[in-house]
């Protein structure tokens, strides 16, 4: 397990350059395998352009109290980028003009950040339709400080969307750390305690599932039938949905894969399982990222390998929502993580 | 002429065998697909028989499949182990179920 990110170890694949050449070199280049650009041409597509804005994901910090061996977002207690409440007042003015009606806050933590219940009574009193927080659950029991969030979240209607990898010990801590597993847990009672994916309270808790190695999640029903019946019968918890989600050949698990070995045949299975129905949904079409110093993103990934939005309007100080929606999406061959199998989006499958 | 015989990439050209007998292969690719859908046994189950076979059979590809089937359904690797004990219960079982034949044959040829 990492106990740093790696940023902070001077790992070559903290650049984002590094990351991207080595997703075009290689079998993409010697074309052994159709770069993503190619294969959506099979299908017709000679770009990925967005639809509606619908869905404003916030990315407001990469400071995490966890450093999991996956994490696409390099995370850790030693990333110190922060949303400025400057930032976080323009979010609140995108929410409150534009289409928005989601609103999906990431990082990194949330909870940690200086501002994030300040901004989380904001943001919930614009009456955002579905106010969406990734927590980690570990969180709520790292401190003193975070023990009342299910409260806080129940307070404000929040929707609580948190990774757990797996319903068993093992496999969760060998992704997210020892100890993980039991805290996890111990968070998702809490949050059930409050009303949190009990039926009818209106107060949803879903589970999102990352496979724990260098292969694809399987189908989300069977998964979550899986996880449903071993929580209730192992620890009496109830929660809504499951997530799968695939982990996208980026950062640390670009890292894992090439440190393991398993780089190629991990880009083949995500090739070989192109879905044609999942491109129509992918979430780029409807989602825009926004990361910690206001930059703009078609996804958290692309926003983890700086590819900025293809347009004029790149950055918060300059949005302008009718401009935005002219371009194109910017893609590489991370994207196949999207477009395998059922697919894959920050709301689990997509077909 | 390949340096091994088993090759790990071969498995990724197991539909090429449809090439040179399309009706057949076919047929066996339909058949081979509705035995693994969910029906009577959940298709997390035919997974772990699937696994257990693989062993019994000896297939590289088989098992290399089917580790890797199960870990996309979490199986987790107490269920993988019990499944090829499985496999070599059965196996050892049918050698020793035999040691009764043995033991007729050397009682009634002793005095």
């Amino acid at each position: 397990m990492p106990t740093k990110s790696l940023k902070a170890q001077k790992s070559i694949l903290a650049s984002t350059q590094k990351q991207l050449d080595l997703l075009s070199d290689g079998i993409f280049a010697s074309g052994e395998l159709p770069t993503f650009s190619e294969r959506i041409a099979v299908q017709g597509e000679s770009s990925l352009r967005p639809r509606k804005l619908e869905i404003l994901q916030m990315n407001i910090g990469y400071m995490c109290n966890q450093v999991c061996a996956h994490c696409h977002v390099d995370a850790g207690p030693d990333r110190k980028e922060m949303m400025t409440r400057e930032t976080l007042e323009k979010c609140l003015k995108i929410i409150e003009t534009t289409s928005v009606h989601t609103l999906d806050l990431t990082g990194g933590a949330p909870e940690m950040h200086p501002d994030f219940r300040w901004f989380v009574e904001r943001a919930a009193a614009l009456g955002v339709k579905d106010f969406i927080v990734r927590s980690n659950l570990t969180i709520i029991l790292a401190n003193k400080k975070y023990n009342d969030l299910p409260e806080f979240f129940k307070k404000h209607s929040i929707h609580v969307v948190s990774s757990l990898p797996f319903y068993k010990k093992e496999k969760t801590d060998s992704q997210r750390g020892d100890g993980v597993f039991q805290k996890s847990i111990q968070a998702i009672q809490m949050l059930n305690a409050v009303g949190y994916g009990q039926p009818n309270s209106g107060l949803l808790l879903d589970l999102v599932y990352n496979p724990s190695g260098a292969f694809l999640p399987g189908d989300q029903q069977a998964l979550e039938n899986d996880f449903k019946k071993a929580l209730k019968t192992d620890f009496d918890i109830d929660f809504n949905q499951l997530f799968t989600i695939t982990n996208m050949p980026i950062s640390r698990f670009l890292d894992y894969l090439v440190a393991s070995e398993n780089y190629e045949e991990y880009m083949y299975a995500l090739v070989e399982a192109y879905n044609p129905d999942a491109l129509d949904n992918v979430m780029c079409i409807n989602t825009l990222s926004v990361r910690w110093d206001g930059y703009l993103y078609d996804c958290d990934f692309n926003q983890m390998l700086d590819l900025k939005v293809a347009n004029p309007v790149q950055h918060l100080d300059d949005f302008d929502e009718t401009l935005l929606q002219d371009r194109t999406i910017c893609i590489s061959q991370h994207c196949y993580g999207c477009t395998a199998g059922a697919g894959s989006s920050c709301q689990g499958s997509v077909v | 002429m390949k340096s091994s015989y088993y090759q790990s990439q071969d498995l990724k050209k197991f539909k090429n065998i449809s090439d040179w007998s399309p009706e057949l292969g076919k047929k066996f690719f339909d058949y081979y697909n509705s035995v693994f859908e969910e029906g009577a046994l959940t298709a997390r189950e035919k997974s772990l028989i699937a696994l257990a076979v693989a062993h019994t059979v000896q297939c590289p590809y088989c098992i290399d499949a089917y580790t890797q089937d199960g870990l996309q359904r979490g199986v987790d690797k107490a269920e993988m182990m019990e499944a090829v004990h499985v496999a070599g219960a059965i196996r050892g079982g049918a050698s020793l179920v035999h040691g009764v034949q043995m033991m007729e044959v050397y009682n009634k040829r002793s005095m």
